[in-house]
């Protein structure tokens, strides 16, 4: 057990995954020579050849049509999007050919993208978003958002080992920001599987990604006002942990849904409706939500601060949700 | 909405059930100047009676709500504008008041009321007292609670789950103190029954718990609901059957081969029912609002009892008026076959204005059947037993006889039904069934 960051948990999944599988394999842009935008896969074209981690031309549909295709003829390709926002250009690849390839031939796509995603560093419009919902919506992806170092480890190996296209959000803003033990050994963190990453029992914050630890700090000062806070982190939207929301609402009755994408068709809109048909009975309070406004990321750092869901606005929110 | 400076008079909320109110006076007219804290109107609630004093100075300029009407707590009353102020449009008579600090409720005089303590004002509006949250709602339904009574902590005095499970818990361990510890004096006075104090919704020893069924919960909220809302009285007649047994005797082979039908007493006494009620709407009524309901049609309910104790139904026989003694045996029979095999609709259980129960199958002889509300009288039929009675035959001469007795129940709602006319509707049916003639159907 050693204690790392989070972008050093996932070099170092991958890395020992590399030297595990032959048939694992990285491309992307900048990922070999230049060791990645964030030196995630520093060091490993020195290790594993120039074959094994591709640069590849400034082409996300060549990325993820060359991912699939070579997950077809047996590999287990890692594709790296730069920044998840330049996902687009591949969005044919990925909804159309990767997600359905199974239903229509019933052969396996083994693929994994790594998204860089968030804000809270001024990237703008093109370096902060945070799709996973629109791919959320695509039948045949799954989808990942480790919010701790050992999640992003088991996360990424449970991904490797998916049959299927596995889309891994990794939120840039943990990655040197947030530390802690990760095991050495080799394990899978399962999908589907909320982690209880604060107990409580007056309001549940049901979130993901980096908003776990925004959920985290207001927590703090809703427990100097007696408030418990239960927070599920979901680690996976899909699948996504129904029975642990549900089990939550049921015990605290009040419920926030947090998240750092935009608000209108957010993931988050899936949580609060399943929540309204299944726990309905449960309710002591309307379904709360929080998401950023429905705006692109901006530049701007005051502005950045207020699109991006703060700590002082969960706090507000779950004060009305307790004083309900 | 007041625009600044007028003042919205609200119905203050006099107590934590109270929901509603009545204006019963407006001691000030429209266009009057008033002080404040100087009586404004008297209202009534189910609660208490009092004087609302004025929350502001200066004119009465409108007045919302008529003496006689019964509005929700918060709604605006009145508009008191100070002197020279411009009057705002008239808000809707019955919008709830937005809590604005000037809607705090008025402090009631102390004398003559019996000094009712005014809980904090409450909006009507938003989520206040009267909104009852999904999971609120089903701990009530769980524990026979009306949200009401519970003291409400949320926002504008919401009761939260916590609250109604603190209730809960309160209750439970109310009761468990309310029965009686052994007693340290064993002097043969105490009456009171030795127990250890078992926690509501905890078997005691040699005890078993089972959960109460929809059916069940229903039929005790019905009966507590019907005994706290009539004045029960009730009224026995003895009735001769010997007429009405020799005639089924015969009827009854042909019934059941003509028609299937089982003819039994029941459907007699139903049809004779049905008759006398011809001549005593009343007890075929209902109290409706400050409305006395008759109604031309007699839908006869039929209490049917389920196995085992399961529960207890009143399938409705829909315009018994117009169906004859077969068409009542048939009716009777479906309904109680329904009943038991599950297969009645909503329908069928709905719009009764007359019951009858017989629990005289099983050999009772008395009963003092609770009225199944909205209705006014319920007709219990008791069990027909053979005994020597004195008859008087056309010369005037007494004699003993055997003959078929059974005597009918009726209980009534006193608030409608008066004891002489109840009596002579008994006595009508009574002489129906007396004198029932072969011929008739």
């Amino acid at each position: 057990m050693a204690e790392k960051t989070y972008l050093q948990a996932i070099s170092d999944a991958l890395r020992g995954e590399m030297r595990r599988d032959k048939r694992v394999f990285l491309l992307g842009e900048d990922v070999g020579v230049y060791g990645g935008a964030f030196k995630v896969t520093l060091g490993f074209q020195e290790e594993f050849g120039p074959w094994r981690v591709l640069d590849t031309p400034l082409s996300e549909t060549a990325i993820l049509a060359g991912a699939t295709g070579a997950a077809l003829m047996g590999m287990r390709p890692v594709a790296e999007m730069q920044f998840s926002d330049f996902v687009s250009c591949g969005w044919d690849h990925l909804t159309t050919v990767a997600a359905k390839q199974h239903f229509r031939a019933g052969t396996p796509i083994p693929i994994v993208v790594r998204l860089p995603s968030g804000g809270g560093f001024s990237g703008g419009p093109f370096h902060s978003q945070n799709p996973e919902s629109s791919f959320a919506h695509i039948p045949g992806l799954k989808i990942v958002c480790p919010a701790t170092p050992s999640d992003a480890k088991g996360l990424l190996l449970s991904a490797i080992e998916d049959p299927n296209p596995v889309l891994f959000f990794e939120h840039k803003h943990l990655y040197r920001r947030i530390k802690g033990e990760v095991p050495d050994e080799r394990y899978t963190v399962p999908f589907g599987e909320a982690r209880i990453h604060r107990a409580g029992d007056d309001v549940t914050v049901v979130t993901w990604g980096a908003m776990v630890y925004t959920a985290g700090e207001a927590a703090e000062t809703l427990a100097a006002d007696g408030v418990s806070v239960e927070i599920v982190d979901l680690r996976t939207l899909i699948p996504w942990d129904k029975e642990a929301v549900l089990a939550s609402v049921a015990k605290c009755s009040k419920v926030l849904v947090l998240h750092e994408d935009t608000r209108t068709g957010g993931f988050g809109a899936e949580i609060a409706a399943t929540i309204a048909e299944e726990a309905f009975e449960s309710l002591d309070a309307p379904v709360k939500r929080i998401g950023a406004p429905d705006t692109p990321v901006p530049f701007s750092p005051p502005l950045e601060k207020a699109f991006i869901p703060q700590v002082a606005d969960v706090v507000a929110a779950l004060r009305e949700l307790a004083e309900y | 909405m007041a625009t600044g400076t007028l003042v919205e008079v609200v119905m203050p909320q006099m107590g934590v059930s109270v929901s509603e109110g009545t204006v019963t006076k407006w001691l000030k007219q429209a266009g009057e100047a008033i002080t404040r804290d100087e009586p404004l109107l008297e209202i009534s609630t189910d609660k208490v009676d009092t004087e609302v004093p004025s929350p502001g100075e200066g004119v009465l300029a409108q007045i919302l709500v008529a003496e006689g009407e019964t509005v929700e707590v918060g709604t605006v009353l009145a508009v008191i504008a100070p002197v020279g102020a411009e009057v705002a449009a008239p808000a809707a008579p019955t919008t709830p008041a937005e809590p604005e600090p000037i809607a705090a409720a008025p402090e009631p005089p102390p004398a003559p009321a019996p000094a009712p303590q005014p809980a904090p004002a409450v909006a009507a509006s938003g989520n206040g007292k009267a909104f009852v949250s999904p999971v609120v709602a089903r701990i009530a339904a769980e524990h026979g609670i009306d949200p009401a009574h519970v003291p409400g902590t949320g926002r504008g005095g919401r009761v939260t789950k916590k609250d109604i499970l603190a209730f809960v818990e309160a209750g439970a361990s109310t009761k468990a103190m309310a029965a009686p510890a052994a007693p340290v004096d064993v002097a043969p006075t105490s009456a009171q029954v030795p127990a250890a104090p078992v926690q509501a919704g905890e078997a005691g020893a040699g005890e078993a718990l089972e959960p109460i069924t929809a059916m069940r919960r229903g039929v005790m909220e019905h009966m507590r609901r019907s005994l706290d809302t009539s004045a029960h009285v009730m009224t026995v007649f003895e009735v001769d059957l010997t007429r009405v047994v020799d005639i089924r005797a015969r009827l009854k082979p042909e019934y059941e081969r003509a028609y299937g039908v089982n003819l039994t007493y029941l459907a007699f006494i139903a049809r004779a029912t049905v008759e006398a009620i011809k001549n005593w709407p009343w007890v075929n009524g209902e109290i409706r609002g400050d409305k006395i309901v008759t109604k031309q049609f007699v839908n006869l309910g039929i209490a049917v009892a389920l196995e085992g104790g399961k529960g207890l139904i009143v399938p409705v026989l829909k315009n018994a008026e117009t169906l004859n003694l077969l068409g009542i045996a048939k009716g009777i029979a479906d309904l109680a076959t329904r009943a038991r095999t599950k297969k009645l609709t909503p329908d069928d259980v709905q719009g009764g204005s007359f019951t009858i129960t017989n629990p005289g199958g099983w050999g009772a002889i008395m009963g003092t059947p609770v009225i199944n509300q909205p209705q006014v009288a319920i007709l219990d039929v008791e069990a027909l037993v053979k005994r020597p009675v004195v008859v008087t035959d056309e010369h005037g001469r007494d004699s003993i006889a055997i003959r078929s007795m059974m005597n009918l129940c009726l209980s009534y709602d006193h608030r409608l039904v008066d004891g002489a006319y109840a009596a002579q509707f008994m006595k009508e049916l009574r002489e129906s069934l007396e004198t029932w003639d072969e011929t008739r159907y």
